[in-house]
Parts: C-alpha cells; structure tokens; sequence
C-alpha cells in the first residue's frame, strides 16, 4: 500500500518536473524574426502556441554566423527544453549541441539531424515550387520565366527545379531563366542585386519571376513593380508586400511545423527522426488572397488545383533536386 | 545566341551606371579623404549609415528630400566623429574607421528593430517617396529613332536624379581638387603637412574640412542605395560597396576620373557576370555560376596586378600629423 501511494506521489512529482520543465526556446537564424519571410513564419507558429498556451518561449537571433552554436548551447544551458533551430546551417550547431544534452528535446527545420532527440523537419519545397512555376508559365506573355535563387545550395537548386518543372508542365515551350545571387551567406541579403538580377531577366524577356532569397528577394519584388511585371513570393505569403504585381506566394509552412513540434513535446507525442512536408501534409503550396485575386484567372486557378491532386495521389511525381544533386 | 545582340549591350551598360553610381560617391568621398591625409575606411559604414537613415526619415516623413538631408547629416556626424578620433587626438585612423563600420552594422539593426519592428528593416516606401527614373528631355520623340534614339532612351535617360548627381560629383571633385586654392592646399596637405602648416594655414582645419566633404558624399551614396535603387532598408545592405568603392579610388590612383572608371570597371563586371549565369558562350560552353562570380575579383587581381602599375598615396596618407615632438 505505501509503496503505491510512494509511486503515486513519485510519478506525479515526476509528472509536474516535467511540466515545469516545458520551457521553449527557438533560435532564429540569420534574417531575424521579422524577415517577412522563413524566420517571420516560424515566428507566427511559435505565437501562436504562447497565444493558446499561455506558455511564453525564450528567442534568439542570430546576427552573425559565430552565434548560432553558442545561442542554442546557452538556451540548453539554462534549461529550455523543447528547443527549435531554424534553417540548414543551425544542422551542425544542433547536432553538436543535441549530443551534449541528450535529454532536452530539439528540432531543426530545412535540414537533417541524426541524433536520437532531434527531429528534422524538411519540406517538399519542389512540390510547391511546381505549383507556382505553373502558375508563372500561364501567366507569361512572352513564354519566359525567371528564377532567382539567395545562396547557391543545394536547397535553392531544390526550388528551382521544382519550378522549371511546374513551368515546363503548364507551358512545354516555356524558357526558364535562373540566376543565383552568391555563395556566400551575403546572398540572402542583398536587395539592390536582387533588382538588378531581376532588370537582367526583365532585359532578356522575362515578365514573370520567382525569389527564393531571402531578404534579396524583396529588391526583385521591387523591381517587378517598377518594371510593370509580376513576381513570385516564397516562404511566408508575400503577396501583400507589393500587391497587384506579386502572382503568387510558394508558401512553406514553417509556422505549422514551428507550433506543431512545440504541441508534441507538450503532450507527450514528440518523435525523433525525419519528417517530410509537401503537398499532402499541407506543409507546402501556393498562397491565394485578396492581394492575388486578380492576376489568378479561373483557368489557372482550375489546373493548378488538378495538379495539386494529382501530385497528392502521386500521378506527376515532382523530381527532388537533392535526391541526385541534379535535376534530371 | 542573342547574347551580344545590341540590346543586350545596352542593357548591361545602363545596368553598370546604376550599380557604379554608389561607388563612385563613395570614391569621391574617399578621394577628399585621403588626399587630405586621413585613410577613410569606415567609408562602408558610412554608406550603411546613410542609406539607414534616408530610408527611415524617408518612411515616416514620406519625403526623399528629408531622408536625403537625413543621411546627410548623418555622414557629417560620423565624419566628425572619425575626424576627432583621428585628426584632434590623432589616433590611428584605421582602427577609428572599423570601428565606424562596426558600429553602424549592429546600431542601424538596433535601432530599425526599436523603431520600426521589422527586424532591422524600415518599412517599403511609396514611390513618391523615392527617387524615381526620370525621363530626360525629348526622350519619347528621339527613342523613335533607331539606335541613337536607343542609346538615348536606354543608356543616357531613365535613372534617377541621384545618378546624375554622382557625375556632378566627378566633375566637381576634380573641380575642386585641382582647380581652387581650398584643393591646392588640401593636396599639399596630404603630400607635406609640415609645409601648409609653416605658410600658416591649420593642418587639422582642413583635414576636418576634407572629411566632412566626405560624409556629405557617403550620405548621398547611401541614399541612393536604400531609397532610389531599393524601397527600403535592409540590414548590410551596403554589402561591401564601401570597400570596392575603396579599391576603386587607389585603382584609379586617388585621381577623380580614373577612380570614376575604375568604379565604372567594377560596376559592368558585376553587370556582365550576372547575365553570363546560365549562359553558354560561344565555342567555352557555359560557364559554372562559381567562376562567374568569382570573375570580378579575378580581373581585379589581374589589372591591378599587370596594368596599372604602381599605385602612389598621397605621401602623408595616413599618418596624423603632428606639430612638435
């Protein structure tokens, strides 16, 4: 009998430690929480837990790449436990980090960790960027594309082929043009090469772009609306930055992944290991608002909503760049 | 391959003006900097500064005028602070300018932040609050005629105000510079301070002036990059121009038109390497995109290396001058 209740007592003391042990961190990568973009999305999803919770989380960001690793040791150093990193190059900061606190629960989105409590949370980013490639091919006057990429990783590649093959689908004739940045992380912020890139592809044809780049990405939505051309939104729903020039957004949501990772180490349901976002999952695809109203004509709006279907139930598979590293 | 089509020509020269026009401020200001005597490294800084400043007077004043003004003002302070660091107490004048640069990197971020919660970026403008393309005179009737009326209506109309300021600018550097008793004594005094001291005229006066010179210069560069070529601000978004712009002048032998060239040089191979990407050449292929970018700094290395020559500063750049030991 005393040993029961001892249990009881033991198991609810243990129950309650790990309540209050539920403090969150999330550590923003470079771009800041307000980037309009991926850090801002994560951002919305972790709000929306403290909004429904209660539960307020620490937060960091990172203004410089030597800090990553030392904000996510210091969160775990003071006991924040679920801790979420964000974008691929936190993936060796985490891992080191998630080897020397066994017990405090990360997760890093846009990369893969395989450490036994971190879970890799990845999207299906060719998925959405083949909807949105669709959508730029049909709106094409000139049957020319454009695609600018931030840094030159494999993950932007990953964008871009989604993206020529979204187009390539909608219009065989179609000629896409891409162009990187840099390679160096600066790529990510640099709005006046990101309008001049845009002007180039603008010189050369194009009448409808797409930025996957960052804090870039905002100078070539500039330019398409000083030029009287459309461009594509990535990450969070950008449309309303430039409205009546901006096509569409290939939305990625972090905010869900953000606020469903925090929900599974609260109640208990958190899994390690990979896991994978597209279509199916509504973790990827193509945003339709007031701001876009007008440039989606109902034809457009029809074939891309049969191409989301049939990518669901798997008749067009989408081509992963970073399944070969190429993207054939 | 329409690649070298004329279009495409003209296309990559108005291109290299837009990029060169922050350059060439930033050149300038460095120019009057140092032919005074006082290395001018924060002349990044400076830019980052400016175009902080323009893009935030400009989002809640709605005025492209005041946030140039703004920036200016700006640059003066920033110029007065390096001038007192290193021309009053004659501290090392580098340290002062990184430590210029360093300070606006993280104070623009910290104060964006404060003010305008966007994690370091000020709010897009409207375009009445910018420096717009301006047409030049007749551009609608002569852009009929075929090639002149290209060249007209592509390469010499069509940018904003500030670019035609930054070749004022070039004009009256050299003006300044080698035509008035005020440019005769600033060189002298970045040769030979020991002798424009003894004819009587203040070494310091006139550094602070060459400095200040400076900062107005930067402010108007930064202007243009945050609100005649961008809507807004964006953290580092100087990206480096202040350096290149540095590189520039002692490229061009701290001399006002070959620095302008020099900046026009680095200018069209940015220009040109953005649309080589993707593109196969004639009988090379295409080129992999790393080379490409690595190519402005590639000929750098190259010109600077084989064809330019010695390059001299001015023979008491850098070092503060001091009156008796």
């Amino acid at each position: 009998m005393k040993i029961w209740k001892t249990g009881v007592i033991l198991a609810a003391t243990v129950a309650g430690l790990l309540a209050a042990d539920f403090k969150p961190a999330v550590v923003f990568d470079m771009g800041g929480k307000f980037d309009k973009s991926f850090n801002e999305g994560v951002y919305n999803g972790v709000e929306k837990f403290k909004k429904e919770t209660g539960i307020s989380y620490k937060s960091f960001e990172v203004t410089n790449p030597t800090q990553r690793e030392q904000a996510i040791k210091k969160m775990a150093k003071r006991g924040a436990n679920p801790i979420l990193g964000i974008g691929f190059a936190q993936g060796p900061a985490i891992e080191k980090v998630a080897g020397e606190y066994p017990n405090t629960k990360f997760a890093i989105i846009d990369m893969v960790v395989n450490k036994p409590n971190v879970q890799s949370i990845v999207f299906k980013e060719q998925e959405g960027s083949f909807l949105v490639g669709m959508l730029a091919a049909m709106a094409s006057k000139t049957h020319k594309v454009g695609f600018i990429g931030g840094m030159d990783i494999p993950l932007i590649r990953k964008f871009e082929c989604g993206y020529a093959q979204g187009a390539k689908y909608a219009d065989p004739k179609v000629e896409v043009i891409q162009n990187m940045t840099g390679s160096t992380p600066s790529a990510w912020n640099d709005p006046s090469k990101g309008g001049e890139l845009a002007k180039a592809q603008f010189d050369r044809g194009v009448d409808v772009v797409f930025a996957a780049a960052g804090g870039t990405g905002i100078g070539v939505y500039q330019a398409a609306k000083d030029a009287g051309k459309l461009a594509i939104g990535v990450d969070s729903d950008q449309n309303y930055l430039q409205p009546g020039t901006m096509l569409t957004s290939m939305v990625k949501r972090v905010d869900v992944a953000a606020y469903n990772f925090y929900k599974s180490v609260k109640n208990g349901t958190f899994k390690p290991g990979i896991i994978s976002l597209g279509l199916k999952e509504n973790g990827v695809d193509w945003a339709y608002d007031k701001y876009n109203k007008n440039l989606i004509t109902d034809k457009m709006k029809k074939a891309v909503q049969k191409a989301k279907a049939d990518i669901i139930s798997g008749k067009i598979i989408v081509h992963d760049y970073m399944s070969n590293n190429s993207c054939k | 391959m329409d690649f070298f089509s004329f279009n495409e020509i003209l296309s990559i020269f108005s291109a290299t003006i837009r990029i060169s026009t922050p350059l060439i401020f930033a050149a300038m200001a460095g120019i009057f900097s140092e032919r005074s005597g006082v290395v001018d490294i924060g002349l990044e800084g400076k830019l980052l500064a400016g175009a902080f400043a323009s893009a935030s007077v400009a989002a809640v004043t709605h005025s492209a005028w005041l946030g140039l003004g703004a920036a200016i003002v700006i640059g003066l302070i920033l110029s007065l602070i390096h001038g007192f660091a290193s021309i009053t107490h004659k501290g090392d004048q580098v340290v002062s300018g990184v430590a210029i640069n360093i300070i606006v990197s993280g104070l623009t971020v910290v104060l964006g932040m404060a003010w305008f919660h966007r994690s370091g970026q000020t709010p897009t403008l409207p375009n009445d609050a910018r420096f717009m393309p301006i047409n030049l005179y007749g551009v609608d009737t002569i852009s009929n005629i075929p090639i002149i009326g290209d060249i007209y209506s592509k390469l010499l109309s069509g940018y904003n105000l500030l670019v035609y300021v930054s070749f004022a600018a070039v004009a009256l550097t050299y003006w300044t510079l080698f035509k008035t008793r005020f440019g005769l004594r600033l060189r002298a005094v970045g040769e030979n301070p020991k002798a424009v001291d003894t004819a009587g005229i203040s070494v310091n006066l006139l550094r602070y002036k060459a400095v200040l010179i400076g900062g107005i210069l930067t402010g108007i560069g930064g202007t243009y990059i945050s609100i005649a070529q961008n809507a807004s601000f964006i953290k580092d978004m100087s990206a480096g121009q202040g350096y290149i712009a540095l590189a520039a002048m002692i490229f061009g032998k701290w001399k006002p038109i070959p620095a302008m060239f020099s900046c026009f040089l680095f200018g069209f191979l940015e220009a040109l390497s953005m649309r080589l990407q993707g593109v196969s050449l004639p009988l090379i292929g295409e080129v992999p995109v790393q080379l490409i970018q690595a190519s402005p700094y590639i000929l750098t290395v190259i010109l600077l290396a084989g064809f330019v020559g010695r390059a001299i500063a001015p023979k008491a750049d850098g070092i503060p001058y001091i009156k008796e030991r």
